[in-house]
C-alpha cells in the first residue's frame, strides 16, 4: 500500500511503525500498527508491505485508489546504523518489510548490505528482487527445500560474517532466528538489533497493552514496544 | 451561552467529558487539547510496583476490544514524584483512580492521597475483573463494598467516587451500598467480563484468559445500567463503556448520567474526547438547552 503523507512534517526512521486505521468500520474499531517499508523523503510517498492475517489487514485490501485512511505516526524507535562496516539482515516472511527500509536507507549511504531472507515456501520470499536493485546481496533459504533451519542460517551468517566485514546485524520475523542473532552478536562482537511486533491498543504509550520483557544489565523489565521499542538492541531481547 | 459545567460532589467539572482509566497519558499531548477536558484520570495506580498480565493483552472483538492489562503500575510513590507532577499544568482537575487489592491498601493508598493538593478526588476501582481469579472483584458484593467505602471515607475528605463493576445480577443494591458507605459519585461502570477464542490455533485470545470487553458493542448495556443505578440513588453517576460520539454520551445522560468517561473512541481516535465535547455543546444548541445539568436523568419512558 502505498500512501501520499504530504502533510507529514517530520522525518522517517527505519523501524518506525504508523498506527492505521484500517477502515472507518465500527466492526473493527482498533488501528493496526505497520512498520514502514519505504518512506520517500522527496515525494512524500510513504509504502507498507503486509500480510493479511486478520480483520484488520484484511479491510485494507478494500481500499482503492484515491482513498484516504487516518494514521498515527511515525512512532517507536528505529534501527540505528553502525559507524563503519557491512550490514547483516536476518528476515523471516514479512518481517522483511521493516529491515527493506533498513536496507534502502544503509546503501543509501553506501553501505554494504548482506540480507538472509527465511520463509516457507519459495514463494513466500518478498522483495528479493527489490533489494537485488538497491545492491544489497540476497541469500534465500526455506523450508521447502530445507535451507532455512537454524544450523544452515548460522552457518551462512558465521561465513558472511568472517569474509563480509559485517559489523552489524538486524532481525525481523522469527524467535529462533532472533536467538542466533542474539549469540552471532555476542560471539562476534557485533552491533545487533531487534524490531518486534506486538498487538496494541493506543500505540502511543498509554494503555500498556503491548508490553514485552528485555533485559538490562541484570534485571528483567517489562516495557512498552511502541514507545521504548518496537526496535531494541539485540542484548535486551528476551526470547522464548 | 451553553453552560457545560457539572458537578461531582464538592467537584465542580467545566464539562461533563473526561477520560476512562488506564486510556490516557501525557503522550496524547500532541494530539488532544487536555485543558479541553472536564477532569484528568491517570492510569489506576496501585500501593506497590505490579508487572502486570501476560500478552496478548489486548485483542478487537466486533464493535469493541476486550483488555486484560493488569494494571502495570510503579507504585504510589512513583505515582506523587513522577505523575502527578506531570499534570499539574493543565487546567481540569485531576481524579486520581486508586486500586487495592485488599480494603486496607484502598485505605493506605486514599491516605496518602489525601494530602496531594494536585488530587482533587478519588476514584476507587473496586471493579477491575482483571486482577483475581476468574474476574472476582470487591464490587460484586454489597456488603464489601459498603465496607471498603466506609473504610476509606475516614481517611479522606476528597470527592470519593465508587467505579462500580457491571459484573453483578443488580447494580442496584452496589449503588446503594457504596452510598451507604460515604461516595460521592458513581462511576458505571467498568468493563464486562469476557473471552475470545482463536478459532485456528484454539488459544484464547487473551494472555489472562478472560478479559474486559469495552467499545461501541457494551454501550446499550451501560445505559441499561445507569437507568438502573439512578434509579435506586441520588448519587451523580459518571457513565463509562461505549461511548465513539456526542449523540451516544447524551444518551448517557440522559439514562441518567452527570458526566461520562470516554476510553476505547480514544484509542480509536486520539482527540475523541474533544471532538465528543463540541458534538455535545452542538446537540444542547440545536434543542435550546441553557444548561447540561436539565438533561440528567431526563429519559421520556411515559
Amino acid at each position: 500500500m502505498t500512501l501520499d503523507v504530504s502533510a507529514l512534517d517530520r522525518p522517517v526512521q527505519p523501524g518506525q511503525f504508523f498506527h492505521i486505521r484500517c477502515s472507518d468500520n465500527w466492526k473493527h474499531p482498533l488501528r493496526r500498527p505497520l512498520s514502514v517499508y519505504n518512506y520517500d523523503h522527496e515525494s512524500h510517498c510513504l509504502e507498507f508491505l503486509y500480510l493479511v492475517k486478520g480483520n484488520g489487514t484484511q479491510q485494507m485490501t478494500l481500499m482503492r485508489k484515491g482513498d484516504t485512511l487516518s494514521l498515527l505516526g511515525p512512532l517507536g524507535h528505529g534501527f540505528t546504523l553502525p559507524d563503519q562496516g557491512a550490514l547483516l539482515l536476518i528476515a523471516r516472511g514479512v518481517g522483511v518489510a521493516t529491515l527493506h527500509a533498513l536496507a534502502r536507507q544503509a546503501r543509501s549511504e553506501n553501505m554494504e548490505v548482506h540480507v538472509i531472507m527465511s520463509a516457507r515456501t519459495p514463494g513466500d520470499l518478498l522483495t528479493v528482487d527489490t533489494l537485488s536493485r538497491l545492491g544489497a546481496t540476497v541469500y534465500t533459504v526455506t523450508d521447502q527445500e530445507g535451507t532455512s533451519s537454524v544450523e544452515s542460517v548460522r552457518a551462512l551468517s558465521e561465513t558472511l560474517i568472517c569474509e563480509e566485514g559485517i559489523s552489524a546485524i538486524y532481525t525481523c520475523g522469527s524467535s529462533r532466528l532472533g536467538k542466533l542473532v542474539q549469540e552471532l552478536a555476542e560471539t562476534y562482537h557485533l552491533k545487533g538489533e531487534l524490531a518486534t511486533e506486538a498487538h496494541m491498543a493506543c500505540g502511543i504509550g498509554d494503555c500498556y497493552a503491548c508490553a514485552c520483557t528485555i533485559r538490562k544489565g541484570n534485571q528483567l523489565k517489562t516495557v512498552r514496544v511502541c514507545t521504548e521499542g518496537p526496535v531494541f538492541p539485540i542484548s535486551q531481547a528476551v526470547l522464548q | 451561552m451553553t453552560d457545560l459545567s457539572v458537578r461531582i460532589g464538592s467537584l465542580t467539572l467545566k464539562n461533563p467529558v473526561m477520560p476512562a482509566s488506564g486510556t490516557f497519558g501525557p503522550e496524547l499531548a500532541p494530539l488532544l487539547d487536555i485543558n479541553l477536558l472536564g477532569a484528568i484520570v491517570p492510569k489506576s495506580i496501585t500501593l506497590s510496583a505490579r508487572g502486570g498480565n501476560q500478552t496478548p493483552r489486548v485483542c478487537e472483538t466486533d464493535g469493541g476490544m476486550i483488555n486484560s492489562i493488569g494494571i502495570q503500575s510503579k507504585g504510589i510513590e512513583q505515582y506523587i514524584t513522577h505523575i502527578l507532577p506531570v499534570y499539574q499544568d493543565y487546567d481540569p482537575p485531576l481524579i486520581a483512580s486508586i486500586s487495592g487489592e485488599s480494603i486496607v491498601e484502598f485505605e493506605l493508598l486514599a491516605a496518602r492521597l489525601d494530602k496531594q493538593p494536585g488530587v482533587a478526588a478519588l476514584e476507587l476501582n473496586i471493579s477491575c475483573p482483571n486482577l483475581r481469579d476468574n474476574g472476582q472483584a470487591f464490587g460484586m458484593s454489597a456488603e464489601t463494598t459498603d465496607e471498603l467505602l466506609r473504610t476509606v471515607r475516614k481517611v479522606t475528605g476528597k470527592p470519593l467516587i465508587a467505579k462500580l463493576t457491571p459484573n453483578v445480577t443488580r447494580i442496584q443494591d452496589i449503588a446503594e451500598a457504596a452510598e451507604r458507605g460515604g461516595a460521592d459519585a458513581l462511576t458505571v461502570a467498568n468493563t464486562f467480563l469476557a473471552m475470545a477464542i482463536d478459532t485456528e490455533t484454539r488459544k484464547p485470545r487473551i494472555g489472562n484468559i478472560m478479559g474486559g470487553l469495552s467499545g461501541a458493542a457494551v454501550k446499550p448495556l451501560i445505559v441499561r445500567l445507569i437507568y438502573q443505578a439512578h434509579q435506586a440513588t441520588d448519587l451523580p453517576i459518571i457513565g463509562s463503556g461505549g461511548i465513539m460520539n456526542g449523540q451516544d454520551a447524551i444518551e448517557m445522560i440522559l439514562a441518567g448520567a452527570t458526566a461520562v468517561q470516554i476510553g476505547t473512541a480514544t484509542f480509536v481516535q486520539p482527540n475523541a474526547m474533544n471532538i465528543i465535547t463540541d458534538e455535545i455543546t452542538d446537540y444542547l444548541e440545536r434543542h435550546h438547552i441553557d444548561q447540561i445539568t436539565d438533561l440528567i436523568g431526563q429519559v421520556d419512558v411515559s
